[in-house]
């Protein structure tokens, strides 16, 4: 037996559960507790316990760090995105109202998307600076 | 009667840890009474009728900064001297108690005209939360009105949150992103020191 | 009796406060500093939410048939502070790391010795 054996079984186990509620996190932080950053913490605590089981090799292999650096301000740009296309759709900065046919549709959109790049930002940015602290000091 | 006393209960396990982190020497047992504190601290959040918070708390808390305090150890290991163990201190503890004192005192002398715990006819309950309460299922359609405040009343707040977040990652990059090994260079040793 | 029931946690609060400023000040270890900082952030997250708790409040999320909720403000500033706090954290932390790969210490006064600048 592996003397790993216990803990990479019940990583596997864990590991898409946990990403399955950071998802059920970040889109219903509508209707219950929840929303961006609760998500995006979640999100990246399954790759840190991928990264603690499986080795940092492995979970860097998984999660290119180029990809997280796009990730991380690819969130930022999609908030101020969305305040950008409010203003050339006519009204303020982050006025949701004119995303959508009605003011409450308009809203839950605005708030959907705003929610989504925070969730993202967040996400990249804990995994960041996790591999950051856990590669430092390795050849 | 109940919430009382758990209440109590939660805030004396949390005075006790705390004071349990000051007068213990182990670096990595403080480490570890930190993330109990913390999940304590989300404990009584919970209690307090703020779920949100107490999400966040126990998230962020107990999870990443107990991580990052484990990998900050691991990195800053000296065996040379014993390892995790804090150095027992040079000064005498009499100038901070004071000063500890005093300005508890003050902040105690503060809190003596704040209106009672849980009173619904406190002035922060009665201006601008009402609106919000009332208001932002019918204007937002979202139940939630912690995340119809955040994401929608107040958008620009978090927005340059996002961004203190994003620089917060930038800086930790520029700082120990590179792959050195770890090699101690001493002040005296070197003359200048010119790492990037 | 009433007043030291409706200040109670505002005083344990404040101890609390207080218990994390003396680690900052008083001790010399880099990283027991830290954890004293994180220690006063969370007791101040609690003097803000302590007064927008309502006796008999529901947590702010609507639903049909509650009247009395606790106040949104208070949670929305702190979830703001939280995630910032993590960010100072990491930096301070990040910068902990480099200092000990300058100084080959995290004791307060031998870097100090070694940097003769006290």
């Amino acid at each position: 037996m592996k003397p790993n054996l216990i803990l990479h079984v019940v990583a596997k186990f864990l590991i898409p559960l946990i990403i399955v509620f950071s998802l059920y996190v970040q889109f219903h932080g509508d209707f219950g507790p929840g929303g961006g950053f609760q998500a995006g913490v979640i999100f990246s605590a399954a790759f840190i316990l991928y990264a603690l089981v499986f080795g940092l090799d492995a979970a860097e292999k998984i999660i290119p760090s180029q990809w997280l650096h796009m990730l991380a301000a690819l969130g930022l740009v999609l908030y101020a995105g969305v305040g950008v296309v409010t203003l050339l759709l006519g009204g303020n900065y982050l006025d949701y109202t004119v995303l959508g046919a009605t003011q409450i549709a308009g809203q839950h959109l605005g708030i959907l998307l705003v929610e989504l790049g925070v969730g993202i930002t967040v996400g990249a940015v804990m995994l960041i600076i996790f591999f950051a602290f856990a590669g430092r000091g390795r050849t | 009667m109940i919430d009382t006393i758990i209440n109590i209960t939660l805030l004396a396990f949390l005075a006790t840890t705390s004071v349990a982190i000051v007068r213990m020497t182990n670096l990595f047992a403080i480490v570890m009474l930190f993330g109990i504190f913390s999940l304590l601290s989300a404990g009584l959040f919970v209690v307090m009728d703020a779920p949100d918070v107490a999400f966040t708390e126990a998230a962020v808390g107990a999870g990443i900064s107990t991580v990052l305090m484990l990998a900050t150890l691991a990195l800053t290991r000296n065996s040379s001297k014993t390892p995790y163990t804090e150095a027992s201190p040079a000064h005498r503890p009499w100038l901070p108690l004071i000063v500890v004192a005093v300005t508890g005192a003050a902040l105690v002398y503060g809190t003596w005209d704040i209106p009672s715990f849980g009173d619904p006819n406190a002035p922060a309950q009665t201006h601008v939360a009402r609106y919000y309460i009332e208001n932002s299922i019918v204007e937002t359609g979202v139940p939630n009105m912690v995340t119809a405040v955040l994401a929608s009343y107040r958008g620009f707040d978090t927005l340059g949150e996002v961004a203190v977040v994003y620089t917060a990652g930038v800086a930790v990059l520029l700082l120990i992103g590179g792959r050195r090994p770890k090699t101690a260079v001493k002040l005296k040793d070197k003359g200048e020191q010119d790492e990037a | 009796m009433d007043f030291l029931i409706g200040h109670y946690n505002y005083w344990v609060v404040i101890f609390l406060m207080m218990v994390g400023l003396y680690t900052v000040i008083s001790r010399g270890n880099l990283i027991k500093k830290v954890i004293g900082l994180n220690i006063f952030q969370v007791s101040v997250f609690f003097l803000y939410i302590s007064i927008g708790t309502v006796a008999g409040g529901a947590a702010p999320i609507f639903a049909e048939g509650i009247k009395v909720y606790s106040n949104p403000l208070p949670h929305v500033l702190i979830l703001t502070a939280i995630v910032v706090g993590v960010a100072t954290t990491a930096l301070a932390l990040a910068l902990v790391v480099r200092i000990n790969e300058a100084y080959d210490s995290i004791e307060e006064d031998e870097i100090h010795e070694l940097d003769h600048s006290l």
